[in-house]
C-alpha cells in the first residue's frame, strides 16, 4: 500500500519528501557521529558554512531557477543581512541575555533588511526586460561592500555617535563600544551560530520555496518566466509577482548572512566574503546543483565548500584540483554525452536486477 | 526518477567518502603523535595562496627556518619541534578551517595568523580552546584582547603615532598629506591614530585621501589632490605594492615631496618592473631591515637566501622571532610536550610577561599581560637601492 501511494504521489511532492529526508538523515547521522567522536574537527568547523551557502543558494536558485532573472549580487544580500543581524546582536547583547532570542531578533532584522534591499532594487529594474538585473545586482554588491567600509556607529555613555568616511572627528570616549568601525567591521560578535540552527533554517527555508514554487504565485511566477507576453496576456500582474519572488530570494539570502556573521567573531565586507567572486560562487553551486533543484544547491554547496579543506593535503595544488574538480562535475551532470552514458548504465543497471529477479 | 535516485547515491557516496576519509585520518595522525617521540606541536597560519599571498609565504619560510636551526641545536627542552603550516587566503572563514585542520593534526601551540582580520576570528577559537596564540604580524589591537594572544609586530596605533612623533621631532615636513586604503583593516588603523597624534604635535594635516581594495591601481587622483594642496610629505601607511603604484605616478606627475611609509612599505625594493630609483630617499619605519650590520641578521638574511631564493621580508623575521619567542616562553616556564593544550597555555602566557628576548626585529623584546610587544621602532631610508639606518 505504500509503495503504491509513493508511486502515484506526484512528482513534486515525492522530490519534497526526498529533499526533506536528505536533510533530517544527514542531521541525525552527523549529530550521531559528533556525539562518537568521529568526525574531525575540521569537517565540524565546516557545518554552518554549509548551511550558509545552502541557504544562499536556496535563495539564488529560487530566483534564477523559477523566476529565470540572473542575480550576480547575492553576496550583497548576503552581506546587507550579516551586518544588520550582527549590528543588532552588538546592540542588544547587553540586555537581552537569551541567546536563542538575541539570535531570532538578529535573524529577524537581518532577513528583513536584506528583504527591503531586494525590493528596493527590484522595483525600477523588473519592470525593465533584459539582464538588467544582473549589472545592478552586480553593482549593488559592489558599492553595499563599500559603503560598510566607510561606516562608523559607536555607542558610549552620551548615546550613539554615527560617522561616514572618517573616524577622527567623532567625539566618543575612550571606553566606547564599536558598532560598525569602517573597515574594521563589526568585531566581538557573539557567537550564535551552529549546525542545529543552521539545519533549522534550511528546513525553514525549503519549507518556505517548496509552498511557493508550488503555490498559485509559483506557477504564475513560473508562467512569466516561460512566457511573459502570454503571463500578461492571462491577466498575471508581472511586476508584482517578479517583485515577490526577487524580495523572498533576497530575504533568504539574508538569513544566511546572519547565520554567517554569528559563526565568525568578526565580519568585515571584503572581496573574498561578500565580493563578485562569492557571488558567482554561489551562482556555480546553483547551477552545478540545476536550475530549480533545491535539493541540489544544497548538495552542490555541501560539496564545494568541503572539497577545497579536505583537499588540504595537497597543499597549494588543491585550488588546481578544486577547479578540475568542478569542470569535472559539471561535465558529469550536464553534458548530453555524460547523461546518456548514464542512462545507458541505469538501463543496465535495471536489466540485471530483473534478470536476477526472474532468476 | 531512477537516473535522480542514482546521481543522489554517487553524492551521498561522495560526501559520506570524504567526511569518514577525514575523519579517520585525523584519528590516525592524532594516534601517530601519541604514540611517537614526544615533540612539541606548533601549528602555523597565513595566506599562501590569493592576494596575500607574499605574507603568508614570508612568514612560513621564516619559521621553517627558525624550526630548522632549532631542531638541529637539540629542540626545547630537549624535546624536537613539528611544524606545520596552513593556508587561509586571507579569509576569516577559511583561517578558522585552517585552525581545526591544525588542531585535527593535534597542534599545541599556534604561531599565526598572518593577517589581521582572519586572526580576530581565530583569536576567538583559540580562547575556547586555552591555546597559546602568537601572531608575527597580525597589528590591529583587536587581536590581543584576549589573554592566550601575544604580538610580534608592533600595533597599528603603536605605528601610527610613533610616525608622528617621528616626523614631528625631525621636522620632516610642514604640510602633510595622508592617501590610505580605506577598505583596508592595517591601513585605516594606522591613519586613524596617525591624525590623532598629528594634532596632538601640530602638525599640519592638508589632505586625507582613500582608496579602497576594489581602486588600488590607478592613485592620479588621490595624488592630484595632494599636490594641489601643497603637502611636502606624503604618509603612505599601506602595503609596497600600492605604494610602487603612487611612486611611479608621482615621478610621472612631476610631483617630489618626502614619502613616509611604515613597516608594509617593507618590500618595495623586490617589487618587479619598478624602478628602484624612484624610491630612493623614501623613509619607513620598520623593526627590521635586510641589510641591517648586525651579525644576527646577517646570518638570517645569508640562510634564507640560499634555502629560499629571495630576500626576507620583515614578515619572515617576525615569524622567525615568534619561534624563538616560543622557545623562550617554554624554557622560562620548563614545560613539556605531554601537558594538556589548555595547561601549555596558561603557563605559556603567564610566562610571557616574564621573559625578555633579543631578536631580529627588536632588542629586548618584552609583553605586557595585555599582549602588546614593547620594542623601539627603527627609521629607515634608502639610499643607493638598499635600506639603512637613519638617525
Amino acid at each position: 500500500m505504500a509503495k503504491f501511494s509513493w508511486k502515484t504521489m506526484k512528482k513534486q511532492t515525492r522530490d519534497e519528501i526526498i529533499t526533506f529526508s536528505m536533510v533530517v538523515v544527514v542531521y541525525v547521522v552527523l549529530q550521531l557521529l559528533i556525539s562518537g567522536g568521529a568526525i574531525s574537527s575540521l569537517i565540524q568547523g565546516l557545518l554552518v558554512p554549509i548551511c550558509t551557502y545552502s541557504l544562499v543558494a536556496i535563495g539564488l536558485n529560487l530566483c534564477v531557477g523559477y523566476l529565470g532573472e540572473l542575480s550576480i549580487g547575492h553576496a550583497g544580500f548576503m552581506c546587507v543581512g550579516a551586518f544588520s543581524g550582527a549590528f543588532m546582536t552588538k546592540l542588544l547583547e547587553d540586555t537581552i541575555t537569551n541567546e536563542v532570542l538575541l539570535f531570532v531578533i538578529a535573524l529577524a532584522v537581518g532577513i528583513l533588511v536584506a528583504a527591503v534591499f531586494g525590493f528596493l532594487i527590484a522595483i525600477p529594474v523588473l519592470r525593465l526586460r533584459g539582464d538588467y538585473l544582473a549589472i545592478v545586482t552586480l553593482a549593488f554588491g559592489e558599492i553595499i561592500k563599500n559603503i560598510i567600509n566607510v561606516l562608523f556607529v559607536a555607542k558610549d555613555s552620551n548615546g550613539f555617535h554615527f560617522a561616514i568616511s572618517d573616524a577622527n572627528n567623532m567625539d566618543v570616549e575612550e571606553d566606547c563600544v564599536w558598532l560598525i568601525n569602517g573597515a574594521k567591521g563589526i568585531s566581538r560578535i557573539p557567537h550564535l551560530s551552529s549546525f542545529t540552527i543552521g539545519v533549522i533554517l534550511v528546513i525553514l527555508a525549503l519549507i518556505v520555496v517548496y509552498n511557493l514554487v508550488n503555490s498559485r504565485t509559483g506557477r504564475a511566477v513560473m508562467a512569466i518566466r516561460d512566457n511573459r507576453i502570454a503571463a500578461e496576456a492571462v491577466g498575471i500582474n508581472v511586476t508584482k509577482f517578479k517583485l515577490l519572488a526577487f524580495t523572498i530570494s533576497a530575504a533568504i539570502a539574508g538569513a544566511g548572512g546572519v547565520l554567517y556573521a554569528h559563526n565568525l567573531s568578526t565580519v568585515t565586507a571584503t572581496p573574498t566574503n561578500f565580493g563578485y567572486n562569492m557571488s558567482i560562487m554561489i551562482l556555480v553551486f546553483v547551477v552545478l546543483g540545476g536550475m530549480g533543484s533545491f535539493r541540489g544547491s544544497i548538495i552542490a554547496a555541501a560539496i564545494l565548500t568541503l572539497l577545497p579543506e579536505v583537499l588540504r593535503g595537497l597543499y597549494d595544488y588543491r585550488m588546481l584540483i578544486y577547479s578540475i574538480v568542478l569542470i569535472a562535475m559539471m561535465l558529469f551532470n550536464w553534458s548530453p554525452k555524460a547523461i546518456e552514458w548514464r542512462q545507458k548504465l541505469v538501463a543496465k543497471f535495471k536489466k540485471e536486477k530483473k534478470t536476477k529477479e526472474v532468476a | 526518477m531512477k537516473k535522480k535516485l542514482l546521481s543522489v547515491l554517487l553524492v551521498a557516496a561522495l560526501a559520506v567518502a570524504s567526511v569518514v576519509g577525514c575523519g579517520s585520518t585525523a584519528a590516525e595522525s592524532s594516534e601517530a603523535g601519541a604514540s611517537g617521540e614526544a615533540a612539541f606541536k606548533i601549528g602555523a597560519i597565513g595566506p599562501t595562496t590569493g592576494g596575500a599571498a607574499l605574507y603568508g609565504q614570508a612568514v612560513m619560510n621564516g619559521a621553517q627556518l627558525a624550526v630548522d636551526e632549532i631542531n638541529a641545536a637539540g629542540g626545547i627542552n630537549g624535546y624536537q619541534i613539528e611544524y606545520k603550516f596552513e593556508d587561509d587566503q586571507h579569509d576569516a572563514e577559511k583561517s578558522v578551517n585552517a585552525y581545526n585542520s591544525l588542531k585535527d593534526w593535534g597542534m599545541q601551540i599556534l604561531m599565526g595568523t598572518t593577517t589581521t582580520t582572519p586572526c580576530i576570528a581565530v583569536t576567538d577559537k583559540t580562547a575556547q580552546d586555552g591555546m597559546f596564540q602568537i601572531t608575527p604580524s597580525a597589528s590591529s589591537t583587536d587581536v590581543i584582547i584576549n589573554d592566550n594572544v601575544f604580538q610580534v609586530c608592533f600595533t597599528d596605533p603603536n605605528q601610527g603615532t610613533a610616525s608622528a612623533q617621528y616626523i614631528a621631532e625631525n621636522k620632516l615636513g610642514t604640510k602633510i598629506g595622508i592617501i590610505y586604503d580605506s577598505s583596508d583593516v592595517y591601513s585605516s588603523g594606522i591613519e586613524a591614530t596617525f591624525v590623532k597624534e598629528a594634532e596632538a604635535q601640530n602638525l599640519e594635516v592638508v589632505a586625507i585621501e582613500a582608496f579602497t581594495a576594489d581602486s588600488k591601481t590607478d592613485f592620479s587622483t588621490q595624488l592630484q589632490k595632494c599636490q594641489s594642496e601643497g603637502a611636502d610629505l606624503l604618509f603612505l601607511p599601506f602595503y609596497y605594492q600600492e605604494a610602487s603604484i603612487v611612486l611611479n605616478q608621482a615621478n610621472q606627475m612631476g610631483y617630489a615631496p618626502t614619502f613616509f611609509g611604515v613597516d608594509g612599505m617593507d618590500g618595495i625594493l623586490s617589487v618587479e618592473n619598478f624602478d628602484t630609483t624612484l624610491a630612493e630617499g623614501v623613509m619607513l619605519l620598520t623593526p627590521f631591515a635586510a641589510d641591517a650590520k648586525d651579525d644576527a641578521t646577517q646570518a638570517f638574511v645569508e640562510k634564507y637566501e640560499a634555502q629560499f631564493g629571495e630576500t626576507p621580508s620583515q614578515f619572515a623575521a617576525d615569524a622567525y622571532d615568534a619561534i624563538y619567542i616560543i622557545k623562550a616562553v617554554i624554557e622560562a616556564q620548563n614545560l613539556t610536550p605531554d601537558m594538556s593544550v589548555q595547561d601549555l597555555g596558561t603557563a605559556m602566557a603567564e610566562g610571557m610577561t616574564t621573559i625578555s628576548v633579543d631578536g631580529l626585529t627588536g632588542e629586548a623584546m618584552t609583553w605586557s599581560a595585555d599582549g602588546a610587544v614593547s620594542k623601539a621602532p627603527k627609521a629607515m631610508v634608502i639610499k643607493d637601492g638598499a635600506y639603512a639606518a637613519m638617525d
